[in-house]
C-alpha cells in the first residue's frame, strides 16, 4: 500500500503517478492506467480545492480481488448532497464539475462516505478480474 | 517581505517550458507532467509570446502527457480561445489515443479547439488556415462571430 499526502498542487501529480505505476505493475493496460491516473487526479484535486489537505491511499490487494483500490480522505467541509455532486456540471468550487461524475465513469466502483462539516472519504476501484 | 515578493515575481515569470518561435508560429512541447500552476503559467507565457512576436499560430505538442484531466483540458481549451483573441490560431498535436478516450469518458470536449495527429499535420493545418484567412478575411470574421454567438 502507498500513501500520498495532499498538501500542495504538485502532490496531485505525485498521487496520480504513484497510482499509474502501481496499476501498470499489476497488469492494467495503457487505457486503464490512463483512466485510473485521471480519476486520481480529479479526486486528489477535489481534496486540494475543497479541504485544503488530505490523504490518498493506494492498494492493490483486498478481499481476494485483483485490482486497484484508491481511498481519498479529508477533514474538509464534506458534501451536502451526494446525488447533486455526482451530476455532470455541478460544482461549488468554480470548476467544471466533471471530477466526481467523471471519476465514477472511469472506474468500476465509486463509494462516497461524507458528513457535512466533518469530512469526506471516497473509495474508487478498478478490477482486473471482472 | 520585500525579498519574498521579489522571489515570487521571479517564479511567476516563466513556466520553464520552452516556447520556440519558427517563422510566424510558436512551438511548445510539453515533456513533463504538468501540475495546475505550471499549466496556468504556461498559458500566460504563451499569450505573452504571441503578443511579443505577433505569431499567427501556436502548436502545442502533448504527446508526452500521460494524463489530461479536466483542469489541464480546460486550461488548454481556454488558451486556444485566448490566443484567438490575440489573432493567433492554436493547434493541439499528438494527443495519445489513451488520453483521447479517457478525456471523452471523463465528459470533456475540446470544443472548438483544433487538434492534429502530429506536428507535421498541425503545421500544415495552421498554414492552410492562415492562407485561407488572408484570402477570405470576410468569411472568417463571419464564422468567428457565429462561434462566439454559439458559446
Amino acid at each position: 500500500m502507498s500513501k500520498v499526502q495532499i498538501k500542495e498542487e504538485s502532490d496531485i501529480v505525485k498521487a496520480r503517478s504513484v497510482a499509474k505505476e502501481m496499476a501498470r505493475d499489476l497488469g492494467f493496460g495503457l487505457v486503464d492506467q490512463t483512466r485510473i491516473s485521471t480519476a486520481v487526479s480529479e479526486l486528489a484535486r477535489n481534496i486540494f480545492a475543497y479541504a485544503g489537505e488530505g490523504e490518498v491511499y493506494i492498494e492493490t490487494d483486498w478481499d481476494h480481488r485483483k485490482g486497484i483500490r484508491i481511498t481519498f480522505t479529508d477533514q474538509g467541509p464534506g458534501i451536502e448532497d451526494i446525488d447533486l455532486a455526482l451530476q455532470d456540471g455541478f460544482s461549488t468550487a468554480g470548476s467544471m464539475g466533471k471530477g466526481l461524475p467523471g471519476a465514477k465513469r472511469l472506474m468500476d466502483r465509486l463509494n462516497i462516505q461524507t458528513k457535512p462539516g466533518e469530512g469526506t472519504r471516497i473509495i474508487i476501484e478498478k478490477w482486473l478480474d471482472k | 517581505m520585500r525579498k519574498s515578493n521579489l522571489k515570487l515575481n521571479l517564479k511567476m515569470e516563466s513556466s520553464a517550458i520552452p516556447i520556440l518561435k519558427l517563422k510566424e508560429f510558436l512551438i511548445v512541447s510539453i515533456q513533463l507532467d504538468l501540475h495546475d500552476k505550471m499549466a496556468e503559467q504556461l498559458q500566460q507565457d504563451i499569450l505573452r509570446r504571441i503578443s511579443q512576436t505577433g505569431a499567427k499560430g501556436v502548436l502545442i505538442d502533448i504527446s508526452a502527457l500521460e494524463t489530461v484531466d479536466s483542469f489541464i483540458g480546460r486550461t488548454l481549451a481556454e488558451t486556444a480561445r485566448m490566443a484567438r483573441i490575440l489573432d493567433a490560431e492554436l493547434v493541439i498535436v499528438g494527443m495519445p489515443p489513451s488520453v483521447a478516450s479517457t478525456f471523452v469518458e471523463l465528459g470533456l470536449s475540446m470544443g472548438g479547439v483544433k487538434t492534429a495527429i502530429n506536428l507535421d499535420e498541425g503545421y500544415d493545418m495552421l498554414e492552410a488556415y492562415i492562407k485561407g484567412q488572408i484570402s477570405h478575411t470576410k468569411l472568417t470574421a463571419t464564422e468567428e462571430e457565429k462561434e462566439a454567438g454559439d458559446e
